[in-house]
């Protein structure tokens, strides 16, 4: 007995470009998952915030406005804060491979570029989310 | 034309005997595509009224009578980035290369209306634009380049009558008087809440703003475009080319509507309207975009709303080649991209032009990068000789037939928005953003399936990591811009900061023209936020319904 595999879609930060953040919703949602979408400019508080209430699995932060460094360390921390810290982080958008290896190490599970099939990301996330 | 009939009937025959390949054919937005057309196809193309001459209604071909001959589209690469120093040092690097008009991009807090220092703000100072605070700001961004002999483009939106009014005071400054002031402010706020998101009031006060403005500029900044109506941002946020045709003109319509309801004459600010499309991968269905949007604009322009001013009838419009198909995989071919892009623009007759840098889907891009796209637009202006003659595809069979087609589409479009009570009430139930991440949505799944090809991502991959070049943004911007900031608020007069935002809430509240009183508020340099902030408390925060 397993239940659904539950994502929260996050658009943080002032940013409004949510045609990816939409389309992996959506591909998320016909995988047979759970899917909710925060909608745009939230803060990592309210992020984290929904997260929790929604007792996600897995957050996946889409972001191209460059303000990654910040944002992602800030979710981090506030899932640890909150003692959250099982909810896998995730996330995609115009990150730069350096910024993403830096914030893989801090604890991001996995980021995604431009040009993923979104097959790839709900495999990923079935193999992740399982263990 | 019936012996041509049979002839093609001939061919049909023929051509059926051949296996074609297992591909559908149509354009990138799904219009379907004939093997073959032939004047049958355009056999009800009445060529005066439905093409005409350039510089004539219904501008089908162009809307100047001599197009590059006599003068070639202006080169105008948006840019912008980390502080005012920063970006005036780019301008004045672009100016040195041959770039002919200055388009300036503003980072997001800006976008907003919210100052450096706001907790909003944080990691985005300065990262995908620059930022603007106070005039100070405009001061340094502008230093060195005479406002008096350079057109600047302002991609801005809701603080859209703030960064006009920080330009003007930038004019005063050098002594160029706003009546002589050339240039664009986007302050086309139906598309934000279509697709481009950036907002802050609701639609109608957002409405007022942009009427107030129209109507200022009518008197005061004449030579300034004053809404750049796009459908840039609904193509990227994954519109067909109908659809961005359809809404862009849509929302054209709806400006239109609102300045004539404010009481201004309609040709009093319809000349000073002007447009900005997307250049997409599909060469063909682009250069009927452009046709048909010059026809369709001129004809509702001259027969809906009785404008008798030809200006009032002919679309201008910028053109920037389309970001959202550059590609991570492979980067150097997005060069070539570009130029198709580019190439398509430039065939439909664009005023101006954008050509994105190879190195986008990583960054901001590099010198280098914005180099080579501007080099792509001289190469086409001088080297391929399509800037000889007018329309060169006017006749073609194809083009011809799917600027028709295209048309046909739109005005479908246009009976469902008004079936809806008209793109306000539709923006509100969320039926643009529905149709576009719909789009969006299909595209994707085209590609996953390989149903389209995406050369270098879903097929002819390597695996080998790309090597380039990035910009990096330095990360001690945001604290110099910040530093900045609260220095003019110790320096400015406070008193005067204050009663001018006084009269800024005066007028937000008896219906009295803003422009005047926000030119008060920047010339006192008050704040960005300072001056949103105000608005914001009288006119209230958009929420859009969410949908995926």
């Amino acid at each position: 007995m397993e239940g659904k595999i539950r994502v929260l879609v996050a658009k943080p930060g002032l940013d409004g470009h949510d045609r990816g953040a939409k389309v992996v919703a959506a591909a998320l949602r016909d995988a047979g998952m759970e899917v909710i979408y925060t909608g745009l400019h939230q803060t990592p508080e309210q992020i984290v915030e929904a997260a929790i209430q929604e007792d996600v699995d897995l957050i996946g932060i889409s972001i191209l406005s460059g303000a990654h460094m910040t944002i992602f360390p800030r979710i981090l921390k506030l899932l640890q804060e909150k003692g959250a810290g099982h909810i896998i982080v995730s996330g995609g958008g115009i990150i730069p491979k350096e910024d993403m290896e830096k914030l893989e190490r801090l604890g991001v599970k996995k980021l995604f570029g431009p040009g993923t099939p979104t097959t790839e990301i709900v495999e990923w996330i079935k193999e992740t989310v399982k263990r | 034309m019936s012996e041509i009939k049979k002839a093609r009937d001939d061919w049909n025959r023929e051509v059926n005997n051949f296996k074609e390949r297992s591909y559908r054919f149509e354009t990138v937005s799904g219009e379907p595509v004939d093997i073959l057309y032939t004047p049958e196809e355009i056999k009800h193309l009445d060529y005066l009224r439905d093409l005409g001459f350039p510089g004539k209604y219904p501008f089908t071909r162009g809307v100047y009578v001599n197009m590059y001959r006599g003068k070639l589209w202006t080169m105008r690469q948006f840019s912008g980035f980390g502080t005012p120093e920063d970006t005036n040092r780019r301008y004045k690097y672009l100016l040195e290369h041959g770039q002919t008009g200055l388009s300036v991009a503003f980072d997001f807090p800006t976008l907003y209306g919210r100052d450096s220092d706001d907790p909003f703000s944080a990691g985005e100072v300065g990262r995908c634009g620059v930022a603007v605070d106070t005039l100070r700001d405009m001061e340094i961004i502008f230093d060195g380049i005479p406002l008096e002999s350079i057109s600047t483009s302002m991609t801005i939106n809701p603080p859209a009558a703030m960064l006009l009014a920080m330009y003007i005071a930038v004019g005063e400054k050098q002594g160029v008087p706003s009546e002589r002031l050339t240039g664009t402010i986007q302050n086309d706020m139906l598309k934000e809440y279509q697709a481009q998101k950036t907002w802050i009031y609701p639609p109608e006060p957002s409405m007022r703003i942009i009427t107030d403005i129209l109507s200022y500029c009518s008197e005061r900044v004449p030579k300034w475009n004053t809404i750049s109506i796009s459908g840039y941002h609904i193509r990227e946020a994954g519109a067909t080319a109908v659809q961005e045709l359809a809404f862009t003109l849509a929302n054209g319509f709806t400006y239109v509507d609102y300045g004539i309801k404010a009481g201004i004459p309609v040709d009093k600010f319809a000349p000073r309207l002007s447009f900005f499309f997307n250049s997409h991968l599909d060469f063909f269905e682009e250069i009927a975009k452009y046709r048909a949007a010059r026809r369709i604009w001129a004809r509702e322009m001259r027969n809906r709303y009785g404008a008798k001013d030809p200006r009032s009838w002919l679309m201008r419009f910028h053109t920037q080649t389309a970001g959202c198909t550059l590609t991570a995989q492979q980067p150097e071919n997005n060069i070539v991209r570009v130029a198709f892009q580019a190439l398509a623009a430039v065939l439909g007759g664009t005023q101006s032009l954008h050509t994105n840098s190879m190195d986008e889907t990583y960054a901001l891009p590099t010198e280098k990068a914005v180099k080579i796209a501007l080099r792509t637009q001289q190469l086409l202006a001088h080297e391929t000789g399509v800037a000889n003659t007018i329309d060169p595809l006017g006749g073609s069979y194809y083009v011809e037939a799917l600027t028709n087609r295209l048309e046909e589409q739109a005005y479908k479009y246009f009976e469902r928005i008004d079936s809806l009570g008209g793109v306000i009430p539709a923006i509100e139930t969320g039926f643009f953003q529905r149709e576009i991440a719909e789009s969006a949505y299909r595209y994707q799944r085209d590609v996953e399936k390989r149903q389209k090809i995406v050369v270098g991502v879903n097929d002819f991959i390597e695996e080998e990591e790309p090597k380039i070049e990035l910009l990096k943004i330095r990360p001690e911007v945001e604290r110099h811009q910040i530093e900045r900031l609260n220095e003019v608020r110790k320096e400015r007069n406070n008193q005067k900061v204050k009663e001018s935002l006084r009269e800024l809430r005066r007028a937000a509240h008896n219906g009295a023209n803003l422009m005047p009183r926000i030119l008060d508020a920047v010339r006192a340099y008050a704040t960005l936020g300072e001056m949103c902030g105000v608005l914001k408390e009288e006119f209230g925060e958009y929420e859009e319904p969410i949908i995926f």
